[in-house]
């Protein structure tokens, strides 16, 4: 298997209700990334597209063939990648291992997503589509409502009382709003006290809006080109190190392990495994807040704080710059956005401008030297994990 | 091979207040919602059976914000049931207010009988899903 590396980057700010169309969307984030690899769009090979909704949000299907004609790579096979929210992570992952295997040499991953142009109702109903549609969704669930059922559990779980596990998940929430508010990118920046996230409006008890990620616009884009190649292009290719990725049926039949995600822990294993690193060599992680609930669900199983012990972590700064690992210093999916078919790109994205020491002033991490993604979709049905290490 | 226990079959027994799952014959695991296989040795071996419908609350929300179509539903609470067969199934919770709904109810022991879902543009047609109370 032959080394791969992101050799360039793009993203659109990721927003409310967009004028532009999916297939524009990622034509700017596709050309960005092209460019910044002093690439043309001839020299792409293939194409992996994330894209959730089209369908629903603007009536387009099969956006991956109109994406690769629109940005000049001219026939080139398309392909389109469906996970939920942990789309563009599948794609990037796929893509990973048409390179390392030697197939391709160049080829673009990314995603696009207008979930904000649908309007509450429908996000929030089409959302639910990745619950089980005969199972659960006759009983009213919703995104939110999934992670509210968690979030009691949680607090059930690990002897947490709900009043001191809310100020927990606030806390997250506002470091989340902190570096959010620095990124020019972010769908939300402003600033969040505890004591907003507190008295907002109740979505799904025990989950106020606050602690919920916007539906957002955008579309993220990266290349990757084997080692040889890579070479050639930059003096700062981010190496794909390692890969994760599991699946799960519906949530009720994850019960043994709830609130903990089996997926997660089967997909970060294999990454880390295949890295050949540890938890605690992780110097930037950018993870899968959907809710506030979420950030804590998901550090612990990728094995940065103890079960239990999250929101005791966040309190204390041990997922801020300066901390054990710097938890999404791009604001996170709850400031930074979540236009759900892109958000795994996205999050590459972030990592390799931090490797590169290229993002905004206050959110910078001091030279880190390897990153962690991690996208959850649906009830957990589909995880996906990558590492990135700097490569100069 | 033919899927042993569909969805029609489930929601036909559901709207008569009765809960099917799937026992195996090989680690006598019970399924519910019904698969292909055993949801734990993923054995072939199963066969229908009749449960109970009782357990107890593990977790519970009260929704707020509604999907499309479903505006005149809110709020309603929305629990995971562990079943006395072992699996953990979902339902809505049906006589407590949704204001009074806090993590006392988890723990609660609960029976059940059933709610139909009318169906929307997307969901190919209605469906039951299992409604639990309070045990008196
Ligand atoms: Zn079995």
């Amino acid at each position: 298997m032959r080394k791969v590396a992101v050799v360039g980057v793009g993203e659109t700010k990721f927003s409310g209700r967009q004028e532009k169309t999916a297939v524009e969307l990622f034509s700017e984030a596709a050309m960005d990334a092209i460019t910044e690899s002093k690439l043309k769009p001839r020299d792409i090979q293939s194409l992996f597209v994330g894209n959730v909704l089209g369908d629903f949000s603007e009536g387009q299907g099969m956006v991956q063939a109109f994406a690769a004609e629109s940005i000049g790579a001219f026939n080139v096979p398309a392909n389109k990648y469906e996970g939920a929210c942990a789309s563009a992570s599948m794609a990037v992952r796929d893509a990973f291992m048409w390179v390392a295997s030697g197939f391709y040499d160049i080829v673009l991953a990314g995603g696009v997503e207008r979930a904000a142009t649908m309007g509450t109702a429908l996000a929030t109903r089409t959302f639910a589509m990745f619950s089980d549609a005969r199972y659960e969704y006759p009983c009213g669930i919703t995104f939110p409502s999934v992670f509210a059922l968690l979030a009691h559990l949680y607090s059930a779980r690990y002897g947490i009382p709900l009043e001191k596990l809310k100020t927990q998940m606030a806390t997250t929430s506002v470091q989340g709003y902190k570096y959010g508010q620095l990124n020019e990118k972010a769908h939300l920046r402003k600033q969040v006290t505890i004591d907003d996230v507190l008295n907002s409006f109740m979505v799904c008890t025990p989950l106020q809006l606050h602690d919920c990620c916007p539906f957002s616009d955008g579309a993220a884009a990266v290349v990757l080109a084997s080692e040889e190649v890579a070479r050639r292009l930059t003096g700062k290719p981010v190496y794909i190190t390692g890969i994760g990725q599991a699946s799960s049926g519906p949530l009720a039949n994850q019960s043994r392990y709830l609130p903990r995600i089996t997926a997660r822990e089967i997909s970060v294993k294999q990454a880390y495994d295949m890295a050949g690193i540890k938890p605690k060599d992780v110097d930037i992680a950018e993870i899968h807040d959907c809710f506030s609930i979420a950030n804590l669900i998901a550090a612990e199983s990728l094995g940065f704080f103890e079960f239990g012990k999250a929101g005791e972590a966040w309190m204390k700064g041990e997922a801020d710059i300066g901390g054990k690992v710097a938890i999404n210093l791009s604001g996170g999916l709850k400031s930074k956005g979540h236009p759900i078919g892109a958000t795994g790109a996205g999050q590459v994205y972030e990592i390799v401008k931090q490797m590169r020491g290229e993002v905004e002033p206050g959110r910078q991490a001091p030279e880190p030297k390897i990153g962690l993604t991690d996208t959850l979709g649906g009830d957990g049905g589909t995880l996906c994990n990558l590492i990135l290490q700097r490569g100069w | 091979m033919e899927y042993k226990l569909t969805f029609k079959r489930y929601d036909e027994a559901l709207r008569q207040n009765k809960l099917l799952g799937l026992k195996c014959r090989d680690c006598g695991a019970v399924t519910i919602p019904p698969k292909m296989v055993c949801r734990q040795c993923a054995s072939s071996e199963i066969e229908v059976v009749e449960l109970g419908g009782r357990g107890k609350i593990q977790t519970f929300t009260v929704v707020n914000v509604p999907p499309e179509g479903r505006e005149s539903e809110v709020p309603y609470i929305i629990a995971m049931v562990e079943l006395d067969e072992g699996p953990w199934t979902m339902g809505n919770l049906d006589n407590v207010d949704p204001a009074t709904a806090t993590m006392a109810l988890i723990g609660k022991r609960v029976t059940m009988k059933h709610k139909v879902f009318p169906g929307d543009k997307y969901s190919a047609g209605d469906s039951a899903r299992p409604l639990f109370s309070l045990e008196a």
